[in-house]
């Protein structure tokens, strides 16, 4: 075992110093493995041409900043949740909104729509993440039946359904992440291992479907098995914060945004970091990504207001939309990718096509 | 919520600050001038056209990504606008900008405080002889109630900057001034303009090493600019921003030696240091002249920077995902027969519906592309189980199906599940019964003395990849396969309209709160259910 190897001589500094020449050398059999760069290889593949890409709906009614969406599987609804508590669900094609709900705290950061559509979860500085079924009926308050799930001891950032309306993985400022029964609030596995507040994540859209991915403020990107709580591959190639993490349509990569206004992709098989989408005069933390339907581009939106579109493979920048009038908080492409939805700090979400 | 998070921990900041120190390069940067306002001529101007150039020549972008970036530095204070304070945005034409000393900078001075911003608006105060409006007064007011007890603390040191103030030539004073109204503009912005500093609930990073200092002693004179190109205005000592701050006016004087409690003061009433502190013009020095760090390093701008790419894996697997379904990619190839977001008609969508009668040939053809994609649309998934039948190994996918239940189940319902499914797929003699190989059968009936959610797992592995490399390939080479690509619909692409306003409204569609259950759980089987197909239009 790992502690009866400890000898007096062997201070906090002589591991520290062990532990970071064992990461070099990593990193070197890792280099050794592959020397040929993506954009290399993609050289063969068509340029894209160029793309009109327009705000189709932009929805007003949150009274302050949107932090969080979600689609519903019917590829048109949308969850969100905002800095005043309340969260809308809306018919994003006639722009329509069809529940509210008002929840008892401030800045809801994460919030999710069940995969059947009848239910949305949602949480933030409350530090739970509660469901609420949708009802239509008049005479129902939604926050009666609000059922609270999660339970963590810091502020609630991100939080999925799995394939049910069963289950939940949630992701805290309290440095973890965790699956939840959702019917009985019961715990069914944690994950520890980030050393610093989780902001994001996302589950691999495998066959086998037993991994998720993580994100956090010690600039770490961690893959866990869900079934037995550990950390099975972890990336540390950002300089700051990650905020967003999405999977790549096959499930064999992800993509990653961050505070150090790259994203950048990291491949699972090889694993190893990929491709970085960056240029000099971005600046600005990307806060939110997501793939095409392809995964030929990747959408970011930034902390300067604008949405980047990158071409994966080639490494380039596509284009770069204005329009909001603030920072951009989440940002999620449809479930049949024929739009994607972007929510903004100027109390606005928008969807583009 | 105060931005709990200097410098180094927002690199936006930092990173603004280099794209300023390089505008100021003097080979490399932006044309300075001399601009006149009112009888006043102020050095060292720049206009806000010849910034917009640069910036477009230095990081290759369109005009409007230049002016986009340009406003965000006029509104996080690096830059402000000589005639009209205020309108913090980047105007492409002879408007005269200034840059920002740097000691005004927020990664410097870290947030503002509530006793700095008293002070200032004290000073507002008395200049205005009481005539403070809006939100200032309003601020003005507050503070003074709230830190009532100190507030002759307040005055003094308002009175005591504005002195000070005065001893300067007429220039200088114009300069500061404005560098302070800029300070105050992005740090207490007007009621209406969000604050470019905030930051959201504070985030706790990795402790101790990388985390700056939030305070730290300003390093320069604001009159110098540690911009090396700014010719100084006279070298004169720095104005009190906070005037209990130990002041380093410039890196060549050495630090006071009363202790900077200045920026930690609080309304709470802190000691004031010592009772033999003079007010700080008594004890204020020179500077000795201009010292300034080296300038950053004059490079040439680089040409437009390539995307930044780490060097990694070939991997085609990449190359042919993309490919394969960049024809599938709405973005890339557009839908049949429109995309409902651009032309508000969804045709698209009934025509995709998740158990339409004929499916689209684009939606056959994927099912070609992986097992995993077959499975997870309901009308393939639901041929593929009838092909399953005429084999005679339709309980492997039910099988499956039923473990899927169980593990994405809810809690309390495992025992039961687990006990359905052994009884109905494992138990020797079941009705359903599926072939798993003996070891696996073996671990999983073990297995079954303690059920969990996970304790069918290899079983249900194992029934996976028999029908994947088994009976999905079949399934693909087989007539019923082909079949379905032969009848499945190419929608036509819709006829483009000319006037929006021509277009029917977008149609409402039922929430899936009211929809049967069925939907989104149980595939149902496309032969039984004819008429689903287009709603009528």
């Amino acid at each position: 075992m790992a502690t009866d190897g400890l000898h007096e001589n062997q201070t906090l500094a002589s591991l520290k110093s062990e532990a970071e020449s064992l990461k070099g050398k990593l990193e070197e059999e890792r280099a050794k493995l592959h020397d040929v760069e993506l954009h290399q290889v993609a050289e063969r593949v068509e340029a894209l041409g160029q793309f009109v890409m327009k705000t189709r709906r932009t929805l007003k009614g949150h009274g302050n900043k949107v932090l969080c969406m979600d689609w519903c599987k019917d590829k048109r609804r949308i969850v969100s949740s905002s800095q005043d508590g309340k969260v809308i669900v809306w018919d994003s094609f006639t722009t329509n909104k069809e529940h509210a709900v008002t929840m008892p705290c401030t800045w809801v950061m994460a919030c999710a729509y069940a995969p059947s559509g009848c239910a949305i979860a949602c949480g933030g500085l409350d530090n739970k993440c509660s469901v609420y079924p949708l009802t239509f009926d008049k005479n129902e308050n939604m926050a009666a039946k609000k059922k609270s799930v999660a339970m963590h001891t810091n502020y609630l950032s991100a939080c999925s359904f799995t394939n049910s309306d069963m289950q939940i993985l949630t992701a805290s400022g309290d440095g973890t992440c965790a699956l939840w029964d959702v019917e009985s609030g019961q715990l069914l596995q944690s994950f520890h291992g980030h050393g610093a507040d989780v902001l994001c994540l996302d589950l691999a859209p495998s066959e086998t479907g037993n991994t998720f991915v993580s994100g956090g403020c010690d600039k770490k990107a961690m893959v866990w098995d869900m079934r037995s709580g550990q950390c099975v591959q972890a990336f540390e190639t950002h300089e700051s914060d990650i905020n967003s993490v999405r999977y790549y349509p096959s499930g064999d990569a992800f993509a990653s945004g961050s505070d150090d206004a790259t994203c950048r992709l990291y491949d699972l098989r090889a694993d190893r970091e990929v491709a970085i989408y960056s240029k000099e005069s971005i600046i600005f933390g990307a806060s939110s990504v997501d793939f095409s339907l392809s995964g030929r581009l990747l959408f970011a939106g930034y902390n300067d207001y604008t949405i980047n579109v990158w071409d994966v493979l080639k490494g380039s920048r596509v284009s770069i939309l204005f329009g909001h009038e603030n920072r951009v908080s989440t940002l999620r492409v449809s479930p049949d990718g024929t739009a994607f939805c972007s929510g903004s700090w100027d109390h606005t979400l928008r969807v583009w096509a | 919520m105060a931005g709990g998070r200097a410098g180094a921990q927002l690199p936006h900041l930092s990173k603004m600050e280099r794209v300023v120190v390089s505008m100021q390069d003097p080979d490399q940067g932006v044309k300075m001038r001399s601009q006149r306002l009112l009888i006043t001529v102020i050095p060292h101007t720049v206009a806000g056209g010849d910034i917009a150039e640069w910036l477009i020549q230095k990081y290759c972008l369109s005009e409007e990504e230049a002016l986009h970036l340009g406003t965000l530095l006029v509104q996080h204070g690096y830059l402000y606008p000589l005639r009209d304070p205020r309108s913090l945005v980047l105007r492409p034409d002879d408007t005269p900008y200034r840059f920002q000393t740097p000691y005004f900078w927020t990664s410097t001075l870290g947030p503002a405080t509530e006793l700095d911003y008293a002070i200032y608006l004290a000073k507002k105060n008395i200049r205005k002889q009481g005539a403070l409006v809006g939100h200032e007064k309003e601020h003005y007011d507050q503070l003074h109630r709230k830190m009532n007890h100190a507030w002759d603390l307040v005055v003094v040191q308002a009175r005591e900057q504005l002195r000070a103030a005065k001893q300067r030539r007429k220039g200088d004073r114009l300069v500061i001034a404005c560098q302070e109204r800029t300070y105050w503009l992005v740090n207490r912005p007007p009621p209406g303009i969000p604050s470019v500093l905030e930051q959201g609930p504070e985030r706790s990073s990795c402790a101790a090493a990388g985390r700056a200092q939030l305070v730290r002693t300003p390093p320069a004179d604001p009159l110098l600019p540690n911009v090396p190109l700014t010719a100084p205005c006279a070298p004169t000592p720095r104005p009190l921003l906070s005037p209990l701050a130990s002041p380093t006016c410039c890196p060549g004087c050495k630090p006071r030696a009363r202790s900077s409690t200045g920026r930690r003061w609080s309304a709470a009433g802190r000691r004031w240091p010592g009772p033999g502190s003079s007010p700080p013009s008594a004890s204020r020095r020179e500077c000795a002249g201009g010292p300034s760090p080296d300038p950053p390093s004059g490079a040439s701008p680089p040409p437009c920077p390539g995307p930044a790419l780490a060097p990694g894996t070939p991997p085609p697997r990449y190359l042919n995902f993309s490919s394969q379904r960049g024809p599938h990619d709405p973005f890339l190839s557009g839908c049949l027969p429109s995309n409902p977001w651009v032309t508000d008609d969804d045709t698209y969508w009934t025509v995709n519906a998740p158990s339409v009668a004929v499916p689209t040939k684009l939606r056959v053809e994927r099912w070609g592309f992986s097992f995993q994609e077959l499975l997870g649309d309901p009308v393939g998934r639901a041929h593929f189980l009838a092909f399953l039948g005429t084999e005679f190994s339709a309980e492997n996918l039910s099988f499956w199906e039923a473990c899927e239940e169980l593990r994405y189940g809810g809690q309390a319902q495992v025992p039961a599940l687990v006990d359905s499914v052994y009884q109905q797929f494992l138990a020797p003699g079941a009705a359903r019964w599926v072939n798993v190989d003996s070891r696996t059968m073996e671990s999983t009936l073990a297995g079954l003395r303690r059920p969990h959610r996970y304790v069918l797992d290899d079983a249900q592995l194992h029934i996976y990849m028999l029908m994947k490399k088994d009976s999905y390939p079949r399934f693909l080479k087989s007539a019923a396969y082909r079949d379905l690509l032969a009848v499945a619909v190419v929608p036509a692409e819709a006829r483009r309209r000319a006037f929006p306003f021509l277009r029917k409204p977008p149609h409402p569609s039922p929430s899936p709160t009211l929809l049967p259950a069925s939907t989104s759980a149980e595939p149902v089987t496309a032969a039984s259910d004819p008429a689903c197909g287009d709603r009528g239009t």
